[in-house]
């Protein structure tokens, strides 16, 4: 059934659902950034978005200061910023006409009208006074993406790659929050600010989604270990990366099982071995060993695995492994 | 008979044949009987209101472009997605109408798929003088790779579509055959999609035969064409696009997803030990049937033209092996020819000893030292076109055109006359069409869709194109043209 699956699609599929992840978040983060991460004297602090986006060269080629209306118009309208929501937009936009008679009918019309909407916002559209309208716009469209997806997407491979982007870009993009949001963090205990350490950690766990899900859990005030423990380790938050992990995991067994490919064990190895790793550490052994440390271990194993697929799955040939797209395999 | 008097009360067909109210002599404001079914259609949009027509032709042509049902037009660098612009008022084909047009394409695929087998074989057409050698062996369409290939069911000519237009007397005439690799067939079924879903009314108990099975029947043709050598399970059909950046490309999707087979584009494709197989995330699996949206010139860099990056080295290797089945075949555009096509009615005399039962419209060879001195005479009474374009490029139309512009063809014509056929101006029948001013008469042409495995389906209806300008008779989607949805009764 699915074994007649094109290389190309398998690689669409799987960057459409980073795309579609990777704006819905980016939305959530601005939107959050200007709502609730103030610095002491009340300004936003909008330098932590470049640096979770690992922007800051590329933003400076173009703008002269960090400011709001700079960044935000950095984030969301341009085009010459492959990470930018309308760049994003647009290639989700083009995977999804690539692969339009694999994605249901629904799938294809909702994303060509949200890429028309996005495209269609002007600099005036965008002034800080108005983000947080565009912002849950773009959101609602990501969110309203994920549900037709699930109601809609027929279970084949098709869809297993979709589920194995979209777990893998969320593992990425929760463990980069992670990093930066905890660094910040330290750095303003440091400097022994309670209020902005705790602006700092409400700003993490929004930027995940997870501010409800966390105070259900804990109701006293914010921990820095406790942030931390829920977003990397807690296997019941959708966005954890501990949850994002155990999908893809899952996903890729079920390609191996269901669908008989066998291509995808290179991959399978890498992030069960990844899986099993994280499963034996704690919040408390990753902070006394150095977060930033383990996290780049498992950025550095998810590029891996998603090599894995390229010259597994997506048939490019493994002497280009090194060239495998942090941002756009798009057919040229 | 009822007069109408609502929505038609300043409808007048000038004289032309109206595809709704019939021939040009009856008397206006008067149902002259096209059947009681087509007068019935007539009678219900009539009571329409002008204002509802309108909001509902906008709110259909809003449906098309957020669904995607565009075709790309380049410029500047920018790709712009663009509607086929829609008219709401459909084009009726009675079943007598259909009757004439499903018999006489049978006829003419018939005699397409013979003459292409014989151009490829024994050339007795050639030997028995009915048609000039040069315009076959030496037309650019003509490939010689082909000679003494067999192909399955002796089929070249999977998919066709013919260009059919009505004269003032209300008979059809074959304008073009379509032989290589004809678009549109995803409007007809689009639009009727859009119709049902837009006027409900207007089809209750009229009895409008379904094209919805297009992609069923296309997938059985292209299976019966497969390599005969291929021995029992399902036959592995793609369906070979030159991707994204195609103007057609919604098309290629559309067939794909109708027929549940994978989208191919050549760099998916590798052909090994004469086999073409298609690159899978599980490996290489074999490919049987390529239905291909892509020309001769760009399917095979060791063969054809080097320099393509969208075709498949060794897939002609393949195709001469027997391995693979392309649809349509390698080199039936020489079919496909505007002079080959004024040959067509002698064709059909001469392979099934039969009247053609479509006529061409009447045609001059200008490479004949007669057809080129009547052309010249008459210049200015004719359409005088290229024979190598399409799209409606470079048409000249007689008694439109300018005395620059009749002086240029004229030169033109001295200077390479065997590059054009001249053909008399046809007073193309017209349908009422929503217009700026209300309902008003525009020129439509035909294209039904054939399908030939074994034998030739033909979908009922095809894609009628309509002249959105005022007195334009050029209907092509790359000129200003829109669509509109066919209906053919049934019996």
């Amino acid at each position: 059934m699915s074994n007649n699956l094109l290389a190309r699609f398998a690689e669409s599929i799987f960057w459409l659902a980073r795309y579609m992840e990777r704006i819905e978040n980016l939305a959530r983060v601005l939107d959050v950034t200007e709502t609730h991460a103030r610095t002491h004297l009340g300004n936003q602090d909008w330098a932590t978005i470049l640096e979770i986006n690992s922007d800051h060269e590329r933003f400076s080629a173009s703008n002269t200061r960090i400011s709001g209306a700079a960044v935000i118009y950095f984030y969301l309208l341009e085009r010459d910023n492959p990470t930018s929501i309308a760049s994003g937009m647009a290639l989700a936009r083009e995977s999804a006409r690539t692969l339009r008679h694999l994605i249901s009918t629904e799938m294809w019309f909702q994303i060509n009208m949200l890429n028309g909407r996005v495209q269609a916002l002007r600099k005036r559209d965008v002034t800080p006074a108005k983000l947080s309208g565009v912002c849950a716009m773009i959101k609602e469209g990501c969110q309203a993406h994920a549900g037709i997806t699930e109601g809609t997407l027929y279970r084949d491979a098709v869809w297993c790659f979709y589920q194995l982007g979209k777990a893998i870009e969320r593992c990425d993009q929760t463990s980069r929050l992670v990093d930066i949001g905890y660094r910040r963090a330290m750095i303003s205990l440091r400097e022994e600010d309670a209020r902005i350490v705790d602006s700092q950690l409400n700003t993490m766990l929004r930027s995940a989604a997870g501010y409800q899900a966390f105070r259900r859990r804990h109701t006293v005030r914010l921990h820095t270990d406790e942030v931390v423990d829920f977003l990397l380790f807690d296997s019941d938050f959708p966005r954890a990366m501990m949850t994002a992990l155990n999908d893809a995991h899952a996903i890729l067994l079920r390609l191996e099982g269901r669908h008989h490919i066998t291509t995808s064990a290179d991959a399978l190895k890498i992030l069960s071995d990844l899986r099993l790793d994280v499963l034996k550490i704690t919040a408390k052994d990753v902070l006394d060993s150095g977060l930033h440390g383990f996290i780049d271990g498992v950025q550095q194993r998810l590029i891996a695995c998603t090599d894995a697929l390229g010259s597994g799955c997506f048939g490019h040939s493994s002497d280009h492994g090194d060239e495998t797209p942090e941002t756009a395999p798009l057919p040229s | 008979m009822p007069s109408l008097s609502k929505l038609f009360a300043h409808y007048d067909p000038n004289g032309y044949y109206c595809e709704l109210l019939g021939s040009p002599n009856a008397q206006k404001s008067h149902l002259p009987g096209r059947g009681p079914r087509t007068d019935e259609i007539a009678r219900r949009l009539d009571k329409m209101n002008l204002k509802t027509l309108r909001r509902r032709a906008l709110s259909a042509e809003k449906e098309l472009f957020n669904l995607g049902i565009t075709f790309t037009v380049y410029s500047e660098n920018q790709s712009v997605d663009r509607i086929l612009p829609f008219d709401v008022l459909p084009r009726i084909l009675t079943p007598q109408d259909w009757s004439v047009i499903e018999r006489g394409v049978r006829q003419r695929l018939r005699v397409l798929n013979m003459f292409l087998h014989d151009i490829y074989h024994d050339q007795r057409i050639i030997k028995d003088k009915i048609i000039p050698a040069e315009l076959v062996l030496a037309n650019a369409n003509f490939r010689p790779e082909m000679v003494g290939v067999d192909v399955a069911c002796d089929t070249y000519v999977h998919i066709c579509g013919i260009d059919i237009v009505r004269d003032a007397a209300g008979r059809f005439k074959v304008l073009e055959d379509n032989t290589r690799v004809p678009s549109g067939v995803s409007y007809v079924i689009e639009n009727r999609h859009l119709m049902l879903r837009a006027f409900p009314d207007l089809f209750e108990g009229v009895g409008v035969r379904p094209v919805s099975d297009y992609g069923l029947r296309l997938h059985r043709a292209l299976s019966e064409a497969a390599p005969a050598r291929h021995g029992g399970g399902e036959v592995s059909i793609v369906l070979m696009s030159p991707g994204i950046y195609n103007s057609a490309y919604f098309e290629h999707v559309f067939l794909a997803r109708e027929m549940g087979v994978p989208l191919v584009e050549g760099r998916d494709l590798v052909v090994d030990d004469d086999t073409v197989f298609m690159k899978t995330a599980n490996g290489l699996e074999r490919v049987d049937v390529i239905y291909r949206r892509i020309g001769d010139d760009f399917i095979d860099p060791e063969v054809f033209n080097p320099a393509s990056m969208l075709g498949v080295p060794g897939l002609m290797r393949a195709y001469r092996a027997g391995r693979v089945t392309l649809a349509n075949a390698v080199g039936t555009g020489v079919a496909d020819d505007k002079a080959v096509y004024a040959y067509m009615p002698r064709m059909i005399r001469y392979y099934l000893d039969e009247d053609p039962i479509l006529d061409n419209v009447h045609t001059h060879i200008c490479r004949e030292a007669e057809g080129l001195a009547y052309t010249l005479d008459h210049i200015d009474e004719l359409v005088v076109k290229p024979v190598g374009e399409a799209g409606g490029y470079g048409v000249l139309i007689g008694p439109n055109a300018s005395k620059a512009e009749i002086a240029q063809r004229r030169a033109e014509l001295k200077a390479d006359p065997a590059n054009y056929i001249a053909q008399p101006v046809i007073d193309l029948s017209v349908c009422p069409t929503l217009c700026d001013g209300g309902i008003e008469p525009r020129h439509v042409d035909l294209r039904p869709f054939a399908v030939t495995g074994k034998d030739t389906w033909v979908l009922p209806g095809g894609l009628t194109r309509v002249a959105l300008t005022k007195g334009s008779l050029i209907v092509n989607s790359s000129q200003g043209g829109g669509s509109k949805d066919t209906w053919v009764l049934e019996q």
